[in-house]
């Protein structure tokens, strides 16, 4: 078996590690990490990897004016993996004592039952990543907790400022700083240093009793010094402030179903719900999606073309590379409104016998590599969006979202406003309360009438769930036109 | 301070908390020689093991340990809270000496610090919370086996299935403070969840639910088959399911969508929410925000409960609140901190996540049953819905606007007569707290927030 001449090449691949990604940060020697590998050496394995990962988030938030919370978290652990046929072995330690070690190599050792011959290893390449689409300079990750102090005080008087109702203001900056390195059994040997930050803030309006929320926020894998960049976290400020007032004159939202205009940005959500989680391919390998098969299908109208690409620079979802160590692309799901592919990791690719995309996820060494979105958008169309509202007689345009949620297997999707307006004889008229929007993903967007020539990407806010593991991502969208959905408001 | 030391101690945990209470002693020793006024320390570790089968065959072991020490640290009014996995002296020096920085960083917030030391302590009796039980591999995948085969056998209209997971963990929490309090328990959790998949026979639509159970010793757990047979159930009977027109009608809860309503109800008196006026059960202490059918308790000492545990988040004795009694508001969810901002004494109500502050949360939350049969509930609707999911994020929790997207039964006439889906429900919850007209007799313990069968006499159902 190979395991046993790769042992001299691991150890130099390790040595030979990009320059940040120090072995010693994952608190492992050389030999340890040999011994791991060289312990996932069953005959029935068809992939191996280890993940290593070092972790370190740090957090302070303002409420009441005082900036009165910080908090730092430092994690680090390893990842063992091992699958067989659509079988995958999994073990992971924030310590890699022998013990450890040996209760990964005997879960991954379960897994695989029937011997198989002898095959070929490749010997494992140092590799660094191709690119870096998140250039930030190491030393200001690493910003002194009273410039962050500071930030957050300016957004308190700035968002205060804006109208005496605001009562209070919540906000938080949180940093996450990760490194990691993935050896696998199929000669990689690659690491990463991965950034990321996020400034969120929420306003509270109270004017005769009634009280109102707003929310905004911003971030991706960039450093402090973009948030102070042209003010933005004063825009973010007085955007949060903006929807509190706004919902202060809120009147009930409509119920049943209507046509809505989407605006572009965040409202991209709808893409990530309706269709995202079920172009994933572990869904599609159990056909428990309902795009299961539905391949070279028409899923949406022709002026819906969407992609999901983890290569943007600075983008809460971008990566050098997955948690596989295969660089991300730009996938193309649907072209004219016809489904194209699924994103993959190499277990499902493999498994299908379709291509690896890149999309390899997972929350951290504790957790198993599913495959995850990116950043998910639809291209800009050729509509005007000022033409997309003054075509709707009577219905809804919506801004500004929370979260959504869907079925995979029944394709059932929602998604909840919290900044809307009615639209009444082609105008933007009076804004309404929240209202949750349901729909069906793979007949919404074929009731996508008019696109938009006005792509946006969304600030930078989203946190994907799936299987209890969370990763951050990002959404885009323009303008659309959405000829029918059920709007669930409370008045008739 | 000898660390390496205490180190070795834990990895033989099992046979007592001296490792960790010595390393939390050694920990606040640490802090206070960098400047620490007062300090807690809480240190998590565990084992977790879990198996997901699908369509007969092992999808996934997992198996792993894992600890964490979590440190907060007052220096006079500012504080600052910080975690590791790394318990290597070295690592802990570095961490108390940056959790003191970090706390000088901030501003004094007048009302931080620990309890009184008077208010720590109390009884701690055996809660029945940890079972000594290890369950061989071999034994757990059967578990996940026969969960899955008796989903698959229960209906042939079962023709795919998510999985069925089994999973079981068990672990330790020491906590610590300058007061001198040490306070340490041991739980397990058994749990196993089955997710069928039907199949309409023509048009090919499919179907997915679930089913699971929980409990924290391995005996209590019902049967694998017991399991995915509800599984199946609650999959075959959502076939067919349709759209229906827009209208108010009343809407009778499930078990399970009820205690999502209470788990909203659970956030809105939690104290944190309360003191950023952030809830839309503000000022309402002593008012009466709900039927006068409605009384909710939460009970931290119920033995063997799911949220059970001897001692909250920052030590103090846990004990059964009356949240709600007959309508009336009669107590929030408070720990030291958020109660100081209301005036009011903790309720014994501190969740501590380690490394993060505390915060509030429930223990075995639960409404009080009524005597109404789900059937009799069901029964007394001519037309309307019975909601057996409710899915998205749409509720405003400081304007109490509700509106989400449902699944369930259209109720003709007192029966169920044909599965609905891709609805929304909508309403606010202070009215619909109100408007809870029946209580059902059916109350059952599946987590740590619980509700019988509830009815709310109007909502605005959407559909086409």
């Amino acid at each position: 078996m190979g395991y046993t001449s790769r042992r001299p090449a691991i150890s130099e691949a390790l040595r030979r590690m990009p320059d940040h990604v120090q072995l010693a940060t994952f608190g492992i020697t050389e030999l340890e990490a040999q011994h791991a590998l060289d312990r996932l050496n069953v005959r029935d394995v068809e992939y191996a990897d280890l993940y290593f990962e070092s972790r370190v988030s740090e957090s302070v938030s303002m409420e009441e004016g005082l900036v009165k919370r910080a908090a730092k978290s430092i994690s680090q652990g390893v990842g063992v993996r091992a699958t067989a046929g659509e079988k995958t072995g999994f073990a992971y330690s924030d310590e890699l004592t022998k013990k450890d070690l040996e209760i990964a190599a005997d879960t991954a050792r379960y897994i695989a039952h029937s011997p198989k011959g002898d095959r070929a290893v490749p010997v494992p390449a140092q590799r660094r990543p191709t690119r870096d689409l998140y250039p930030i300079e190491r030393a200001k990750a690493d910003v002194a907790t009273p410039e962050r102090v500071a930030l957050l005080n300016e957004i308190d008087a700035e968002a205060r400022r804006y109208d005496p109702r605001i009562k209070n203001v919540m906000a938080s900056f949180n940093t996450e700083y990760k490194v990691v390195a993935v050896a696998t059994s199929d000669g990689i040997l690659v690491g990463d240093v991965q950034p990321l930050s996020r400034l969120q803030i929420t306003c509270i309006a109270e004017e005769n009793g009634n009280r109102q929320v707003g929310s905004f926020g911003g971030g991706g894998r960039v450093g402090f010094e973009f948030y102070r960049d042209q003010n933005r976290h004063l825009d973010y400020a007085r955007e949060a402030a903006r929807e509190a007032i706004l919902n202060l004159s809120a009147v009930d939202a409509p119920a049943g179903a209507m046509p809505v205009v989407l605006a572009g940005g965040w409202p991209g959500i709808l893409l990530h719900e309706a269709i995202g989680h079920g172009l994933e391919a572990d869904f599609n390998r159990k056909k428990t999606s309902a795009f299961s098969s539905l391949i070279g299908k028409r899923v949406a109208s022709d002026v819906c073309t969407i992609v999901d690409d983890g290569t943007l620079p600075f983008r809460r979802g971008s990566l050098n590379m997955d948690d596989e160590g295969t660089p991300t692309g730009r996938t193309t799901l649907i072209e004219k409104g016809i489904l194209r592919g699924y994103i993959t990791d190499k277990l499902n690719a493999r498994l299908m016998g379709i291509a690896l995309t890149g999309n390899g996820r997972r929350e951290s060494y504790q957790s198993v590599v599913l495959p995850r979105m990116t950043n998910t958008f639809m291209l800009a169309g050729e509509s005007d969006p000022h033409d997309i509202i003054r075509s709707v007689k009577k219905g809804l345009y919506a801004v500004s979202f929370g979260g959504g949620q869907v079925d995979i297997t029944n394709g059932k999707f929602v998604f909840s406003a919290s900044e809307a307006y009615l639209i009444e004889d082609g105008k933007v008229t009076k804004p309404v309360k929240g209202a949750t929007l349901i729909g069906n993903g793979p007949e919404i967007l074929t009731k996508v009438s008019m696109v938009g020539h006005d792509l946006k990407l969304d600030n930078g806010i989203g946190t994907c769930g799936k299987d209890g593991q969370s990763v951050p991502v990002g959404v885009g969208l323009p303008t659309i036109k959405i000829d029918e959905i059920t709007v669930g408001g409370t008045q008739g | 301070m000898d660390i390496v030391r205490k180190e070795r101690a834990e990895h033989s945990i099992a046979a007592g908390n001296g490792g960790y209470a010595q390393l939390a002693a050694d920990v606040l020793a640490h802090a206070k020689q960098c400047g620490a006024t007062e300090a807690d320390i809480v240190v998590a570790d565990g084992e977790t093991f879990s198996v997901q089968v699908r369509v007969g065959a092992v999808d996934r072991l997992t198996k792993a340990r894992e600890k964490r020490l979590g440190l907060r640290v007052f220096v006079g009014k500012r504080s600052a809270t910080t975690s590791t996995s790394d318990f290597s002296k070295a690592s802990l020096d570095r961490l108390v000496s940056e959790t003191c920085t970090l706390a000088k960083a901030v501003v004094e917030d007048p009302v931080s610090g620990l309890p009184e030391a008077a208010q720590l302590g109390g009884d701690r009796p055996d809660l029945d919370l940890y079972d000594e039980t290890v369950l061989g591999t071999e034994t757990q995948i059967d578990w996940a086996k026969r969960g899955e085969s008796a989903a698959f056998s229960a209906d042939s209209r079962i023709t795919n299935s998510e999985g069925a997971e089994f999973d079981s963990s068990s672990g330790r929490v020491v906590l610590a403070n300058s007061h001198g309090f040490v306070g340490s328990y041991q739980s397990s959790s058994f749990s196993l969840s089955v997710s069928p998949i039907a199949t309409e026979t023509g048009t090919g639509a499919m179907q997915r639910d679930a089913w699971y159970e929980v409990q924290h010793k391995f005996a209590r757990l019902a049967s694998a088959e017991s399991i995915g047979q509800e599984a199946a159930r609650r999959a075959v009977r959502r076939l067919g399911a349709r759209r229906v027109a827009t209208k108010r009608v009343p809407v009778v809860f499930d078990q399970e969508t009820a205690g999502s309503l209470l788990a909203n109800l659970c956030s809105a008196v939690s104290g944190y929410g309360l003191y950023k006026r952030a809830s839309f059960l503000l000022d309402q202490l002593g008012q009466t925000v709900a039927s006068d059918r409605i009384t909710v308790y939460d009970d931290g000492r119920m033995v063997g409960g799911l949220g059970s545990r001897p001692f909250d988040g920052e030590g103090l004795a846990t004990r059964k609140n009356t949240i709600v009694e007959r309508g009336v508001l009669t107590s929030y969810l408070l720990d030291t901190y958020s109660g100081k901002k209301l005036g009011l004494p903790s309720t014994g109500n501190a969740s501590r996540s380690v490394g993060e502050s505390p915060s509030v949360g429930p223990t075995n939350f639960y409404l009080v049953p009524g005597v109404k049969t789900p059937a009799e509930i069901i029964g007394s609707v001519k037309e309307g819905l019975y909601l057996t999911e409710v899915i998205g994020f749409g509720i405003n929790m400081v304007t109490g606007d509700y509106s989400r997207g449902a699944c369930g039964f259209w109720i003709e006439n007192g029966e169920l007569a044909s599965p609905v889906e891709e609805i929304t429900i909508a309403g606010n919850l202070k009215q619909m707290l109100k408007d809870i007209e029946l209580v059902g007799n059916d109350l059952v313990f599946r987590g740590r927030i619980a509700s019988p069968t509830l009815k709310i006499s109007e909502m605005m159902v959407a559909g086409n």
